[in-house]
């Protein structure tokens, strides 16, 4: 069973049903109970960096986030729930993220329309059990006017967009995010999902 | 790079197609959900539902046909027809759209736009323009009404503003080409084009797959939408891009 984190921000329906399309059980709770028995934790997202982690704290859901992380529970972020993984963002204001993830968010600096949103191809950094079922340039789906900036050894894969490499998917062992929606990226994005499934069981 | 977009748009009255759909296998030709994950299947890089309900007094069923399109396509969906006010905005993206599309309601009312684009993000703030060139040829102006109601307001102007209030982006259709079938207006396009910066989605003339080829290689349009095209099996959106990609225009393909 996967548990995505309910925190107020967005509607969460398009990704329990990606799990749902995929076999996979999820659960939309911020019950620390729910959270504890889940194999795997997504943290989706939509809206603003500040607001998410204001949201976070307000469900006392930081802790809890720390406790499964430390027990090597695998956590995926979607969009804005990736960005968060990291340890600041600027957006409105310099907020503290999660820290899970190491560098910062900012506001895109691209040659090129912001928001970057539509279907762009993946290039890949790294090797990431996350890209097995995938290959580079596949398309997946975009939407966003910030971006993370990870150190080096925790990216995994970026999109070519306004001369700038913009961050796709980044990872430290069992904390991964990804700034597109797999969600919403047909066929590729159901893959990647698939593979995560491939983590928690 | 980002990938240019095919949009097949669904006009949607009491929740069911306004024109049944008769591909292979479909068992419902009226529901809307079975032909756009048809649509999804065949590599659709988002899906309109355009609801031409008269009035917006049924919301139930727009809403029940949202939650279901959101449930089951694995690609994003963008809701048009009758929106109001912010709380209609509300009510489409909370069901599960991802982008809501808005008309004569920003017209009468352009803050409805810096609204919605504050609350909800530029990204899911699409306004949509029904524009006719001028008798005197001296430009375009807004129609609104189904395109029965000239507004007077000229859609340079308007384009410009809409971007400045916060549109996320702009679906622009023309009168003169809308049903013709011979193609986008490559020079209306371009008008607007140039003078934003925010995305730009061709609507109206669409009678073939060329046509959405021209679209791309004559204007820097960002997506082209088409409905009977695809309703009508004329094109699949798969052979869409197939002649997109010989024409090397980059395009998502199902792999």
């Amino acid at each position: 069973m996967v548990v995505i984190i309910d925190y107020n921000v967005g509607n969460l329906m398009s990704v329990q049903n990606a799990f749902k399309r995929i076999g996979v059980e999820a659960v939309v709770s911020r019950d620390h109970e729910m959270i504890r028995q889940a194999k795997g934790i997504v943290l989706p997202g939509v809206g603003t960096f500040s607001v998410a982690m204001e949201n976070l704290q307000e469900f006392d859901l930081i802790d809890i986030l720390n406790e499964r992380k430390e027990a090597g529970i695998p956590i995926l972020g979607i969009c804005l729930g990736m960005q968060i993984l990291f340890e600041k963002g600027y957006e409105i204001r310099p907020t503290n993220g999660l820290g899970f993830l190491h560098g910062e968010v900012k506001l895109m600096e691209v040659d090129d329309k912001i928001p970057h949103m539509g279907w762009n191809e993946l290039v890949f950094n790294q090797e990431h059990p996350l890209l097995q079922n995938i290959q580079e340039k596949d398309y997946v789906y975009f939407v966003h006017s910030y971006a993370a900036l990870p150190v080096e050894n925790e990216l995994i894969a970026y999109a070519e967009y306004g001369g700038k490499h913009i961050t796709a998917l980044a990872a430290k062992d069992n904390v991964m995010g990804c700034q597109f929606h797999p969600e919403k990226s047909g066929a590729v994005g159901k893959k990647i999902l698939l593979a995560f499934k491939e983590m928690i069981i | 790079m980002l990938a240019k977009r095919i949009i097949p748009c669904l006009d949607i009255k009491d929740g069911k197609v306004v024109k049944g759909v008769n591909f292979v296998g479909l068992k419902d030709v009226g529901d809307p959900i079975e032909i756009a994950k048809r649509y999804d299947e065949q590599c659709a890089d988002e899906v309109v539902f355009l609801d031409i309900t008269a009035t917006y007094e049924n919301r139930d069923i727009i809403k029940d046909l949202i939650q279901r399109g959101a449930s089951e396509l694995s690609i994003p969906l963008t809701v048009g027809g009758g929106i109001r006010t912010i709380d209609d905005f509300r009510m489409i993206l909370s069901s599960g759209a991802d982008k809501v599309s808005v008309n004569s309601a920003a017209i009468k009312n352009p803050q409805l736009i810096k609204e919605a684009s504050d609350e909800f993000g530029v990204q899911c703030v699409v306004v949509a323009i029904d524009a006719k060139q001028r008798e005197d040829k001296s430009g375009y102006d807004v129609y609104i009404a189904g395109g029965r109601i000239n507004t007077g307001l000229d859609l340079i102007e308007w384009v410009k503003q809409c971007e400045a209030l916060g549109a996320g982006e702009i679906l622009l259709t023309s009168m003169d080409k809308d049903g013709t079938r011979d193609g986008f207006d490559i020079d209306m396009l371009n008008a607007v084009i140039d003078v934003v910066s925010i995305p730009v989605i061709a609507s109206g003339g669409c009678g073939g797959k060329e046509d959405i080829v021209e679209a791309f290689e004559k204007t820097n349009c960002d997506a082209a939408l088409a409905a009977s095209l695809f309703h009508y099996g004329e094109a699949t959106i798969d052979e869409v891009k197939e002649l997109c990609k010989e024409h090397h225009i980059p395009v998502r393909r199902n792999n």
